[in-house]
C-alpha cells in the first residue's frame, strides 16, 4: 500500500521532469602556480523546458562545488595537572577539503529536510563524518568543532541567496575558492527545486592541479626524496655561501 | 606578494617570509644559534603546516650556520677539532632523537613533550644566562672586584681520551664533549631544531670553552645536525618545502651577515643578556599557551591521502 501511494507520488511528480538543467563552468580546469592566490569559478546554466514553465511552487536553483575528500582527527584539550593538552580525539576518515553551497534563497525555504538527506546538499550533511570507533562518548561537540574551524576558515561555506536566477531560466553562482586548496577533483552540483523537491540535477568535474614548477617540485619530492632532501641542502649551502661571499665583497 | 608554496599547500606572503627569515638570521649571526626554535614556532603562526615548519626550519638552520660559519672561520673563531668531537656525539643523539621522537608520536602526545621541552629548557637555559650575564656585566663595571676562575679542576678533568683544543685553550678528554653533543642531539630531533641554543650554554658552563670561539664552533656543529634532520625529514615524511626553505634563506643569510657583524661590535656580557631575554620570551610565551585557557579547545590534524 506504502509503495503504491510511492509510486503515485513519483508519478504525480513526473510532469515536473520536463524542466532539466544545462549548465557549463567558467573553467575547464584550476592550475595552481607560484602566483596561485585562489581562483574565481563562475558556474552558469539555464533551464530547458519541454513545455511552459508550470504553476504551483516557484523554481530555485541550489549550487554546492565540492572538493576532494580526507581524514582528519578532531583533537580536543582539557585541563590535566594545571596545562591545558589534547586528551580527547574523534578520527574521521574522509570529509570534504572544501564545501561551498549557494542558493537563490535560504535553505530552509526551498529545500525539503529528508531531500536534504537524500543528497547531501546542506553544508552539516554533506560534510557528515563517517566516524572510526567512537572513543569518546558524544562525537557531536567534536563534529561541531570541525565544522566552526573550517567555517571560520573559509573552506566550509554557505551562501544563501547568492545565486541568481532570471526569468526563472538563466543562473549564475560564483564562488571564490581560496589560495590554501587541496588538490583533486572538485565536483560541482546543480540542483532544480520546487516544492522543497529536487526535480533535476546536474553533475560536473572540476580538476584542480598543480603545474609548471610547482608540479615538478611536488612529484619530485614524493617520486625522489633523496635527491629532493639533497637538493634542498645544496640550495641552503650554496645560499650560505653566496652571502657570505657577497658580503665580504662589499665590505672588504 | 601572495606565493604558493608547492608542499605547505598554501599561499603566505613572499615578503612576510623574507623579513621572518631576515630577522632569525640576525639572531644567528649575533647569537650561533641557528634559530630553529624560533622559526618552527613563527612558522606555526602564519599558518604553516607543524610538520612542514619543523622540517623546512631545519633546511634554513642549515644555510643561516654556513653563512655565520664562514663569518667566523674568517674571524679564526671555530674550533674545529672540538666541533668535530661535538658532532660524532650529536648525529649518534640525533639518530636516538628520532626514534624516541616516532615512539611519542605513538603515543600521540608528541606536541605535548615538545611543548614542555621547549618551556623547561628555554626557561632553565634563559635564567643562567641571564644570572650569569648580570653578574659578568656588574662586574665588568666594576674592575677590581673579585674573578672567578675560569678553570675548575674537578672530576670532569681526570677521565681518559685527553684530547688538545687549541682555539679553545683546553686539554680535557672527548667524553664530555660528546656526552654534550649526544643529549643536545637528542633534543634537537624531538625539539625539531638545531640545538644551538642548548649547545652554546652547555659549551660555555659545561665544557668551560672561552665565548669568542663557542658561537662558531656550536655554528659548526649545527650545519650537519640539521643538515642530518632535513634529510631525514625529506626521505621519510617529504615535508621539507624547498620554496619555503628558499625565501626563509634569501631573508636568513643576509640577516646572518648583518648579525655576525653586529656581534663583533657588542660585549659578550651584552650579547649574553640579550640572548637570555630572548631565551626567556619565548619559555614565556610558550608557558602562557599552556597554562591559559585556550580560545578555541578543539583543532584539526587532516593527515594527507593521497
Amino acid at each position: 500500500m506504502i509503495r503504491l501511494l510511492a509510486l503515485m507520488l513519483l508519478l504525480g511528480a513526473l510532469p515536473a521532469r520536463a524542466e532539466t538543467v544545462v549548465a557549463g563552468l567558467s573553467l575547464d580546469e584550476i592550475g595552481i602556480t607560484a602566483r596561485f592566490d585562489g581562483s574565481e569559478v563562475l558556474i552558469y546554466g539555464a533551464v530547458r523546458r519541454d513545455a511552459p514553465e508550470p504553476d504551483g511552487p516557484p523554481l530555485h536553483v541550489i549550487v554546492t562545488l565540492e572538493g576532494p575528500s580526507g581524514a582528519v582527527t578532531i583533537r580536543k584539550k582539557n585541563r590535566e595537572a594545571g596545562i591545558w593538552i589534547n586528551t580527547e580525539k574523534v578520527g574521521v576518515a574522509a570529509t570534504p577539503s572544501y564545501y561551498a553551497v549557494a542558493s537563490t534563497a535560504p535553505l530552509a525555504e526551498i529545500l525539503d529536510p529528508a531531500e536534504d538527506v537524500r543528497q547531501r546538499i546542506s553544508v552539516p550533511l554533506a560534510v557528515r563524518a563517517f566516524s572510526g570507533p567512537l572513543e569518546v562518548e558524544d562525537a557531536r561537540p567534536f563534529t561541531e568543532a570541525l565544522l566552526r574551524i573550517r567555517a571560520a576558515e573559509g573552506q566550509y561555506s554557505l551562501a544563501e541567496g547568492a545565486v541568481t536566477l532570471v526569468e526563472g531560466t538563466l543562473f549564475r553562482a560564483d564562488f571564490r575558492l581560496p589560495a590554501n586548496l587541496v588538490e583533486g577533483d572538485y565536483k560541482t552540483r546543480i540542483f532544480l527545486l520546487r516544492g522543497g523537491i529536487v526535480i533535476d540535477a546536474h553533475r560536473a568535474a572540476l580538476p584542480v592541479h598543480k603545474v609548471g614548477i610547482e608540479r615538478m617540485i611536488f612529484v619530485l619530492s614524493r617520486q625522489n626524496p633523496l635527491v629532493y632532501g639533497l637538493l634542498s641542502l645544496f640550495i641552503a649551502v650554496a645560499a650560505g655561501w653566496a652571502a657570505s661571499a657577497a658580503f665580504r665583497f662589499l665590505r672588504p | 606578494m601572495l606565493i604558493y608554496l608547492p608542499i605547505a599547500e598554501v599561499a603566505v606572503n613572499a615578503l612576510l617570509l623574507l623579513g621572518l627569515g631576515g630577522v632569525v638570521g640576525v639572531l644567528s649571526g649575533l647569537f650561533g644559534v641557528g634559530g630553529g626554535f624560533l622559526i618552527t614556532p613563527l612558522l606555526f603562526f602564519i599558518g604553516i603546516p607543524p610538520g612542514v615548519a619543523v622540517a623546512t626550519g631545519s633546511n634554513q638552520v642549515v644555510a643561516s650556520s654556513v653563512s655565520g660559519v664562514l663569518a667566523h672561520l674568517k674571524r679564526k673563531s671555530v674550533d674545529i677539532p672540538m666541533g668535530m668531537v661535538l658532532l660524532v656525539g650529536g648525529v649518534a643523539g640525533a639518530g636516538a632523537g628520532i626514534f624516541a621522537f616516532n615512539w611519542l608520536q605513538a603515543l600521540g602526545q608528541i606536541d605535548l613533550v615538545v611543548q614542555l621541552s621547549y618551556v623547561l629548557f628555554l626557561g632553565f637555559i634563559g635564567l643562567l644566562m641571564a644570572q650569569e650575564g648580570v653578574r659578568a656585566w656588574r662586574r665588568a663595571r666594576r674592575p677590581g672586584g673579585p674573578r672567578a676562575k675560569r678553570h675548575q679542576h674537578h672530576w670532569v678533568h681526570n677521565l681518559p681520551l685527553k684530547m688538545k683544543f687549541r682555539a679553545s685553550g683546553l686539554y680535557i678528554s672527548v667524553i664530555p664533549p660528546v656526552a654534550v653533543g649526544f643529549i643536545v642531539g637528542v633534543l634537537a630531533a624531538i625539539m625539531g631544531v638545531g640545538g644551538g641554543f642548548i649547545m652554546v650554554p652547555a659549551m660555555i658552563y659545561l665544557l668551560g670553552m672561552p665565548t669568542k670561539v663557542v658561537i662558531g664552533t656550536s655554528l659548526f656543529q649545527v650545519i650537519f645536525v640539521s643538515a642530518f634532520t632535513t634529510m631525514a625529514h625529506a626521505i621519510t615524511n617529504q615535508s621539507v618545502d624547498v620554496v619555503l626553505a628558499l625565501l626563509l634563506i634569501l631573508g636568513g643569510v643576509v640577516g646572518a651577515q648583518i648579525g655576525t657583524r653586529l656581534s663583533g661590535r657588542l660585549k659578550a656580557e651584552q650579547l649574553r643578556i640579550l640572548l637570555a631575554a630572548l631565551v626567556l620570551a619565548v619559555a614565556a610565551k610558550l608557558a602562557l599557551d599552556l597554562l591559559l585557557t585556550p580560545a578555541e579547545l578543539y583543532s584539526l590534524h587532516t593527515t594527507v591521502l593521497r
